[in-house]
């Protein structure tokens, strides 16, 4: 009983899974660890979607599941990865305006609650009613999140001053 | 409790997020022209959008990982199951006795640098923070201390002709020494790592050699005082094209 889901139409909706699983955990290999649990938890209440129906919510929806268990269980304790030496050997876009690791602090600081509403709705473009849907609370509550959580990033990129971050040319 | 976001503010969000239907986006519009402060609050919002997509976007492109193309086996209907038990059963049958008989076969047929450079593929290229030591925007600092610690000259080859850009390298403990390793990407995240050790005995040079360790590719030969290797996931023909520019570079 898998409902009308299949491997091609789960796999199209990978990429955007570990997108959102990467800002969300800020982590390459928790966030793949967090999209394997989402897709075999889809497969296994696949009956559930109906066709025609949005895959992408209802996919978002089952991860959001899968995350706040993630969140409920005891974690170890692990050493932060953040350093303020270390330096990222990935090339960064110069257009972007903003210093992008700056920003994934910042990410990092915020509450699990806001940053979900946030990347749904910066990196997934959803509707505010879908992330409601998704994160199961009411509109008003997706709209306080959401802007609770650009204004705290906000004031953090704003924030002077930060550690010094050397740029190697 | 919480106070409800005021009906300005969330139409200011509605408008960076352009979930407003044209009509009130005019008026949004309209009133940001009008108000300096929450005009900056919409620009300021719509570059941290922007920055987060400079840093996620990038996600969607990498390869997916073998282990979330997979569909769960547990979910196969019994039956399905059964049969897949049954073939699994008989599959391992067949590969214990084929190992079996294979121990007996010389293991230096596939050489150490080969199976060297296979390892530090698998190891070090799913890195996505820590993929080397010294990135490729410091090469010339990188070929130095390279030269240095190997005792021999090492050269990063240029593979951009061919789409692959220098990530960066880093040094590796092997059986024979000191061992570098250069990691290279192309535009779709693709990655492949050229693996140089010494060796002692240097009477011959080799034509390249193909194998392939668990799945990665590799491409191998003797020159001068080094073993190369080449390795990566990529299509074979492919591979030997980087492996010959790499030879050409090297013996110029």
């Amino acid at each position: 009983m898998t409902g009308g889901i299949t491997g091609e139409l789960l796999a199209s909706q990978i990429p955007r899974l570990r997108r959102y699983a990467r800002a969300l955990t800020r982590n390459a290999e928790a966030a793949d660890d967090l999209v394997q649990d989402c897709l075999e938890r889809a497969w296994r209440k696949a009956h559930h979607w109906e066709i025609g129906t949005d895959l992408r919510a209802w996919l978002f929806t089952v991860m959001h599941n899968v995350h706040v268990n993630t969140l409920r269980r005891p974690q170890p304790e692990t050493e932060p990865m953040e350093h303020d030496d270390y330096l990222d050997s990935r090339p960064q876009p110069a257009d972007a305006g903003l210093n992008l690791r700056d920003l994934e602090r910042g990410l990092a600081r915020l509450s699990a609650e806001q940053r979900e509403v946030l990347l749904l709705v910066c990196l997934e473009e959803m509707p505010y009613e879908q992330v409601a849907a998704v994160v199961g609370v009411p509109i008003g509550t997706v709209m306080s999140r959401l802007h609770r959580a650009r204004e705290r990033l906000r004031d953090w990129m704003a924030d002077e001053p930060k550690p010094i971050l050397r740029r190697v040319k | 409790m919480k106070e409800p976001l005021s009906p300005e503010l969330q139409d200011l969000h509605a408008y960076v997020d352009r979930q407003l239907p044209p009509h009130a986006r005019q008026r949004v519009e309209a009133w940001l022209e009008a108000n300096p402060a929450a005009k900056r609050r919409a620009e300021d919002y719509a570059a941290l959008r922007e920055g987060l997509r400079a840093l996620y976007d990038p996600a969607l492109a990498e390869p997916i990982p073998k282990r979330l193309r997979r569909r769960p086996r547990r979910w196969l209907r019994p039956l399905g199951a059964l049969a897949a038990s049954l073939f699994l059963l008989l599959a391992g049958t067949w590969i214990g006795m084929r190992v079996e008989r294979d121990v007996r076969v010389p293991l230096a047929e596939v050489p150490l640098v080969a199976r060297e450079a296979a390892m530090a593929y698998a190891v070090y290229t799913p890195e996505v923070r820590h993929p080397v030591e010294v990135p490729g925007d410091q090469e010339p600092h990188l070929v130095a201390w390279l030269t240095k610690r190997l005792g021999t000259p090492v050269h990063a080859p240029r593979l951009e002709q061919l789409g692959f850009l220098l990530v960066g390298g880093r040094l590796l403990s092997s059986d024979d020494g000191p061992g570098a390793l250069l990691m290279y990407e192309n535009a779709a995240g693709r990655r492949v790592v050229l693996y140089a050790c010494r060796r002692e005995e240097r009477e011959h040079a080799t034509a390249f050699r193909f194998a392939r360790e668990e799945g990665v590719a590799v491409f191998y030969w003797l020159e001068g005082s080094l073993s190369y290797a080449l390795a990566g996931e990529i299509d074979r023909a492919e591979l030997l094209a980087l492996a010959k520019s790499v030879y050409r570079q090297i013996t110029m």
